[in-house]
């Protein structure tokens, strides 16, 4: 084939689609595809579970199984159509000139053979070279993905090497013989957070490096922002908009692509301010897609005799060089007045404390039955799954526990629920200790009163059983309802609660989707007047948009119960999205915890840092600081002595880090840190995800019709001079220490404004003594109160003595305009400073 | 990988003792009733009587059932009613001759099943396919003692190619050959369906492994793609299964033995339970746990040995 | 592509637990071999119900000098029999569909005690683990190291209708003959089958008890009974129901085995295993014998195994 030209396109995907037939008939997959890939672009494909992105994938690489066919359009590499080609030709792209990544690795690496066979062959079939040069360049590039001792590593098995180390074992398979085009399908979704980090690091090294093109397949527009320039995002089988990273980001002229943004948290906002907008109604099946826009149901700008006419085509945006939609309407909306209704609602305030963890530790006796292990006598040792944990919760608060795979937090959660109990400490509900009694021995009111929202909404309901029985079982079990009609009427109530339509009760869960699954999960878990509910990552499997309406769905029931809920996630977009407080976890201690403003801003525990520095943020104007951490997860069978971080830690300080486990530092507030940092180093960190400055800010917020100017000021995250290229990664030096002056203008924003001082309110530059919990306020949340705070306000009859005047120049510095009543606030304050 | 082995041989002993200790209680727990078997049931109280001090069996019934264990396990089963000669030296020429037969067909029907698993797997749902699984599900259904009226009606009295019966009455020889014909093509017509569908399965399953998928889409030949990531992966659980199914097939063995009058292991025990010959029973019903024991153990280790994932972990 | 099928909603499904049986059976339609497996065995089900019905000689009566009749001969009184006589000169044909009543009756009722007990054995050691698991593991292992006729032969041999307990049941217990050797081989059956079924089952309930419904069942505070009986075990009966079928094949093939070794059902009740045994004796002249309870059994167990089959392929394809 003739060498790379740099003006020709390396894939070209031309009108291009895939049906499945299928005992029902022939379904369409894909339809009117088109791509074009030039040397050293990497584009993306993001989209929805069943949107067709990674039949696209296989169609690139001619395998489309025995029941898939292309149908229409050609696949052009380099100029050439594939589906003209022969086997033997494919077969001498595959793997070569065109490569691919997938999802799960430990699954697509061949289980009984040594990696060094798996990859030398891939030279030996496609350059013919021998066995011993073979094993050279593949060591060469086992260390060009980063992978520590690849001789050691060309003589494993994949079982012994860890999920990270697997993929990049994958990527390194793919790039072997230097593939003009590297295909990625989902390649970080089976990997940890911190994980994740370091894979895509390398991704967008790649091009960079070797040169070559890539499309990168995700649902994860975070991810699409960090490694791609041009994204094209599909909905139901259909590209509906294409452009460059920045346009389709920041001037999206497609009301799904918008509609995507609006449901994903963005850094900054928290479900008081900017409640998510999920995209209503469900993705059509391929066979009964709508006439025209198959997104016209579910739009807001819908128009009939319009939009459900015709099939669309894509269309370039005017004065957009490159940027196609599939829109017949997008002309005519106004993007700016068409700003999403989203509900807002108050902060609830907290109550008294409902749910108190205090040194609870939960140790698992593991037997070893070598034979070495029955000599020497240490036939068990124990795994501390759980150790030492300490926190509280109060009434109507979420608190979020955070962590990664094998953190201890679901280990955690079955001690709550009494599938467990605890080997010490205290588990305290309601002034009555738990976490000694198993479920059976659980009154029904204190089951009922715990209860938990599952992970996997095709596992959390019975597949043999009617939602409805499976409901009303909870209300008997918990004594909620005596009689069978009431039972039903319950079920009925819940049912409305958790807005699924009454005959829902009489189908099984096979006819439900994920998000009503879901739905009926919540249902289940507040049927018996739960106080706290434990809900662990109960939208994690679920696609964005679905993601958006429970997550809502769930915030409102619990506010308006004023149930407490433990959030465990490991996404901390979610978690500071509707987390209250935040605990976060590693190797079953806690590391920190506070209130979600602390948290995500400095000071940090390291581990926090390099966790919020590892979360992908679908928002170009957000600078971040990328810490990559090194090394792998240990596992907690075998846990590193002394701080269980200090294997990976960017900023061990010393020997002390592998002997001592450090005393948890009280920041106030709350706000608490497991390190042995000093208090000084960990309030001189930086912050980890930066908002552009006021100028830039206005600008990206104007051009941004998603995002509302009050996320970007909320007052948690300090303003840095907004600088075009990404800050760089810090994760070997400590953090440098900024001047005294600026730590003291970061740490006290109203001192910046001294004119606003004369004229307003009194203020106050510390509490008089103990602050008043301006929490207790209707309406005032943890960040507000902080926010309050740093204006000078600590006391009840600081803000029961404002005035109209006052209330106006303090929302002024709030940037909360016009949301919130405010004279109530001054009501509410008066009445709190009189007690 | 010692140690697992160790593991398996400790659960193995277990095993036999307590299968040991069934069959003793089963048939030696009632003395007086064994004595009536052993000495026929004209035999008159007085002589079972005497029987029972001569033979020990008054001491104690822990102690009878040790002497018992310790003599079975150094091969002394003791003395055939029916026969009169030592229960192991029937024993040793018996087992012999179903090695043969058991030997011939186990090895003729796994390089059927091989080949027909692996070509009906690699093409699921092709017509190929179905109907090697269709052919598989007939014979599978077709006992053995079925068969062999079926096939002794076809190949003696019809073609009359074969002789009907089995005993080799001059020992095991070229020139009797033929006897075995009709035996192991029963036994393999049996056994090789359920052989064959296993290899399928577990072929099939592996063709849609993401593995094999990015094995093609390396660009590998086809036949690379068969042999050194399909098939490897491919035949690990059919090994242990049909190792472990030796079991079922000493069943069969039974059967078909009884059935062509073929002088094996299988008749021994037949004819010695219809007569009520307690020691061989005995010796007969160890001798077969033990061989599915150990076939267990063999597939245990070879389990380990072919799946990498085991091995080092 | 696969998960847009769960997404579907539009069906509401209120039919009852028989009509989603009766649905299933639907369904088979579109598999050609489970629609011959269950004409097969609809087929000898039907005989078995309503044999006495049709108009058939006494599979008792043994008629003189019309001994090892070929078939489709008439004897001396003039009598067609169409599948010929035995050696006692009994009808044939008469046998053969009577031996379907007696074959059926026992193999099922083996089947289902087998099953109950094997389900039991599975269910509890599977969800509740540990120490019980062991005890119900080993006595398992120990009772499949037995080749399975091994341990028929030392069970019908050790407690058969002849020895001390066989007796004792016959004398004391008043049992019939035929009731006490039918009692012995289910008792012989459930214990080389149920230990299989077991296995099956603790394997399913493994799995499925990982799942979170059975979590939430426990956080909500279920019994274990509740658990097994309604939580578990409903979604353990698709490859149950598959198994069954194959397992109700293989034990008539014991069944008869054991007839054909003479330990099965004392006579004179037409046995199928029996009658091939008992042809064999006479070498060409009992081929008519031997052949036609040969061809039933094999078209039964067949009928049962295409059945088997059928279900898997559209359970597989839901």
């Amino acid at each position: 084939m003739a060498a790379p030209d740099m003006n020709t396109p390396v894939l070209e995907c031309n009108n291009v689609s895939i049906s499945y037939y299928t005992r029902a008939g022939e379904i369409p997959a894909v339809v009117d595809f088109n791509l074009k890939v030039m040397p050293g672009e990497a584009v993306g494909i993001v989209g929805e579970s069943g949107c067709g992105k990674s039949t696209v994938a296989l169609a690139i690489m001619q395998y489309m199984g025995k029941n898939g066919d292309i149908v229409g359009g050609e696949i052009k590499f380099m100029g050439r159509d594939m589906r003209t080609m022969s086997e033997e030709e494919l077969r001498d792209i595959r793997g070569s000139r065109i490569s691919m990544v997938y999802q799960e690795p430990m699954a697509s690496l061949n289980p009984s053979m040594l990696i060094r066979e798996q990859l030398n062959e891939v030279l030996i079939y496609h350059e013919g070279i021998s066995d011993e040069e073979a094993s050279k360049r593949s060591i060469e590039m086992l260390d060009a993905v980063r992978l520590p001792d690849p001789e050691r590593l060309m003589d494993s098995f994949p079982h012994q090497i860890s999920g990270g180390q697997q993929q990049r074992v994958v990527i390194a398979m793919a790039l072997l013989s230097k593939p003009q085009l590297l295909l990625l399908d989902e390649p970080t979704t089976a990997l940890d957070v911190t994980v994740e980090a370091g894979v895509v690091e390398l991704i967008k090294d790649i091009s960079k490096r070797f040169g070559t093109s890539m499309i990168y397949i995700s649902h994860n527009l975070g991810l699409i922002l960090e490694t791609c320039d041009k994204i094209a995002v599909m909905y139901s089988g259909e590209a509906v908009e294409f452009g460059t990273v920045n346009q389709v980001f920041d001037e999206m002229r497609h009301p799904y692509t918008r509609g995507l943004f609006n449901s994903i948290p963005l850094p900054g906002a928290d479900r008081y301010s900017r409640p998510l907008v999920p995209i209503r109604g469900q993705l059509p099946l391929p066979h009964e897609r709508p006439t025209g826009c198959n997104f016209g149901p579910r739009c807001d700008h819908f128009k009939d005799g319009v939009c459900n006419v015709k099939p669309l085509s894509m269309q370039d945006v005017t004065a957009h060089r490159g940027h196609q939609v599939r829109c017949e309407r997008y002309l005519n909306i106004d993007w700016e007045a068409a700003r999403p209704k989203a509900e807002t609602a108050t902060a609830a305030n907290f109550g008294k404390t409902v749910l108190q963890v205090k040194n609870m530790q939960k140790y698992y006796e593991v037997h070893d039955r070598s034979l070495k292990a029955l000599i020497s006598g240490k036939a068990s040792k124990f795994v501390k799954a759980n150790e030492k944990l300490d926190f509280e919760a109060r009434e109507a608060e979420t608190v979020a526990i955070v962590g990664e795979s094998g953190c201890g937090k679901s280990t955690f959660a079955k001690v709550m629920l009494g599938l467990e109990t605890a080997t010490g400490g205290e588990v305290i509900l309601n002034g009555q200790e738990i976490g000694q009694i198993s479920v059976h021995k659980r009154t029904p009111q204190m089951v009922g009163s715990m209860q938990m929202i599952f992970q996997n909404p095709f596992e959390t309901l019975n597949p043999s059983h009617t939602v409805g029985s499976q409901i009303s079982r909870v209300l008997r079990m918990f004594g909620v309802a005596k009689t069978k009609e009431e039972a039903l009427e319950k079920t009925y109530n819940l049912l409305d609660m958790v807005k699924l339509p009454r005959d829902f009760a009489q189908r099984r869960p096979r006819q439900l989707s994920g998000g009503q699954k879901q739905r009926v999960g919540i249902a289940r878990a507040f049927a018996g007047e739960a106080q706290v509910v434990v809900a662990d990552e109960p939208v994690s499997a679920l696609d964005v948009s679905v993601q958006a309406a429970v997550t809502g769905l769930l915030t409102d029931i619990q506010r308006e119960r004023r149930t407490t809920m433990l959030f465990i996630s490991h996404d901390l977009s979610v978690v500071r999205y509707l987390a209250d407080r935040v605990v976060v976890m590693y190797l079953g201690q806690i590391m920190e915890q506070g209130n979600t403003d602390d948290i995500y801003s400095p000071p940090y525990h390291p581990y926090t840092e390099a966790l919020l520095s590892a979360v992908p943020i679908a928002d170009t104007s957000i600078t971040k600081k990328h810490i990559v951490l090194e090394g792998e997860l240990p596992s907690p069978m075998n846990p590193p002595s002394g701080c269980p971080f200090q294997t990976r830690c960017p900023r061990k300080i010393g020997s002390i880090c592998e002997t001592d486990l450090p005393d948890v530092k009280d920041l106030g507030n709350g706000h608490k840190i497991m390190c042995h940092l000093s208090e000084e180093d960990l309030r001189a960190m930086e912050p980890v995800i930066a908002m552009p400055s006021d100028k830039k800010k206005k600008s990206a917020a104007s051009k941004s019709p998603g995002r509302t100017k009050a996320a970007l000021a909320a007052a948690s995250i300090a303003t840095v001079p907004g600088t075009a290229a990404k800050a760089k990664p810090v994760a070997k030096k400590p953090a440098a220490k900024k001047p005294a002056a600026k730590k003291a203008a970061a740490k006290k924003p109203a001192a910046k404004k001294p004119a606003a001082r004369k004229t307003g309110p009194e203020r106050l530059k510390k509490a008089r003594g103990k602050a008043d919990d301006l929490k207790l306020i209707s309406g005032v949340g943890p960040k507000l109160e902080q926010t309050l705070n740093k204006l000078g306000f600590w006391h009840f009859d600081q803000i029961g003595s404002w005035k109209k005047a006052d209330i106006a120049i303090v929302d002024d510095e709030l940037s909360f305009k016009g949301r919130i009543e405010r004279d109530d606030w001054v009501k509410q304050a008066r009445a709190l400073a009189r007690k | 990988m010692l140690q697992l082995a160790g593991k398996r041989l400790v659960q193995m002993a277990l095993i036999m003792l307590t299968v040991s200790l069934l069959l003793f209680l089963a048939f030696e727990a009632d003395k007086y009733s064994l004595a009536g078997k052993v000495l026929g049931q004209y035999s008159t109280e007085d002589q079972r009587l005497l029987w029972l001090e001569q033979n020990g069996y008054n001491a104690p019934f822990v102690q009878r059932y040790f002497t018992w264990v310790f003599n079975a396990a150094r091969g002394d089963f003791g003395e055939s009613v029916q026969f009169a000669t030592p229960v192991s030296k029937l024993l040793k020429d018996h087992l012999l001759n179903t090695a043969v037969l058991g030997g011939l067909v186990f090895t003729i029907t796994v390089s059927i099943a091989l080949v027909l698993g692996v070509l009906s797997g690699i093409a699921e749902g092709s017509p190929r396919d179905r109907g090697i699984t269709v052919l598989a599900v007939i014979t599978t259904s077709i006992p053995e003692f079925a068969s062999a009226t079926i096939l002794v009606a076809i190949f003696v009295f019809w073609l009359d190619i074969l002789p009907g019966t089995s005993p080799f009455s001059n020992g095991l020889t070229w020139a009797d050959a033929n006897q075995l014909v009709l035996p192991v093509m029963v036994l393999v017509i049996y056994n090789f369906g359920y052989y064959t569908r296993m290899t399928r399965a577990s072929m099939a399953e592996v063709m849609t492994s993401q593995y094999v998928r990015t094995a093609i889409l390396k660009g590998l030949p086809y036949k690379r793609v068969i042999l050194r990531h399909g098939l490897r992966n491919a035949l690990i659980a059919p090994f242990t299964v049909m190792i472990l199914q030796l079991n079922y097939l000493l069943s069969g063995v039974i059967v078909t033995e009884v059935f062509f009058s073929y002088k094996g292991f299988g008749k021994l025990l037949y004819e010695a339970a219809l007569f009520g010959d307690i020691f061989v029973i005995e010796a007969c019903a160890m001798v077969a746990v033990f061989i599915a024991v150990f076939s267990q153990f063999v597939s245990d280790i070879g389990y380990t040995l072919l799946n990498p994932r085991i091995r080092f972990s | 592509m696969t998960d847009t099928t769960a997404e579907q909603t539009d069906t509401p499904d209120t039919a009852t637990g028989f009509a989603r049986f009766l649905a299933a059976f639907g369904l088979l339609r579109e598999s050609w071999v489970g629609m011959i497996g269950l004409f097969l065995v609809s087929f000898w089900v039907l005989i078995a119900i309503f044999v006495d019905l049709l108009p058939l000689q006494d599979p008792l009566a043994q008629t003189r000098g019309a001994i090892n009749l070929a078939m489709l001969t008439e004897d001396k009184t003039g009598v067609m029999h169409w599948m010929g006589t035995d050696d006692r000169g009994r009808d044939l044909l008469a046998r053969l569909l009577h031996g379907s009543r007696v074959v059926l009756f026992w193999s099922t009722l083996a089947t289902i005690v087998a099953y109950s007990v094997g389900m039991i054995m599975g269910v509890t050691a599977g969800y509740r683990g540990g120490w019980w698991d062991e005890i119900i593991s080993f006595i398992g292992n120990v009772l499949l190291s037995f080749p399975q006729i091994v341990l028929l032969l030392v069970i019908l041999t050790a407690f058969g209708p002849n020895s001390n307990i066989g007796v004792w049941m016959n004398t004391e217990l008043g049992m019939d003959k035929s009731i006490v050797s039918g009692a012995l081989i289910i008792v012989a059956i459930t214990f080389s089958t149920a230990p299989q079924v077991a296995r099956i089952v603790r394997g399913i309930v493994l799995d499925l008890k990982t799942r979170d419904y059975i979590a939430a069942a426990e956080v909500r505070g279920e019994g274990p009974l509740w658990i097994m009986l309604v939580e578990l075990l409903p979604n353990a009966r698709g490859p149950l129901i598959v198994d069954a079928c194959l397992r109700l094949g293989y034990v008539i093939i014991t069944i008869a085995l054991l007839g054909f070794l003479s330990l099965g059902l004392p006579p004179p009740d037409p046995d199928w295993g029996k009658m091939i045994s008992d042809g064999r004796q006479w070498g060409y002249n009992g081929l008519n014998m031997m052949l036609w309870p040969a061809i039933a059994i094999s078209s039964l167990v067949l009928g049962l195994n295409l059945l088997a089959d059928g279900l898997r392929e559209i359970s597989l394809r839901d």
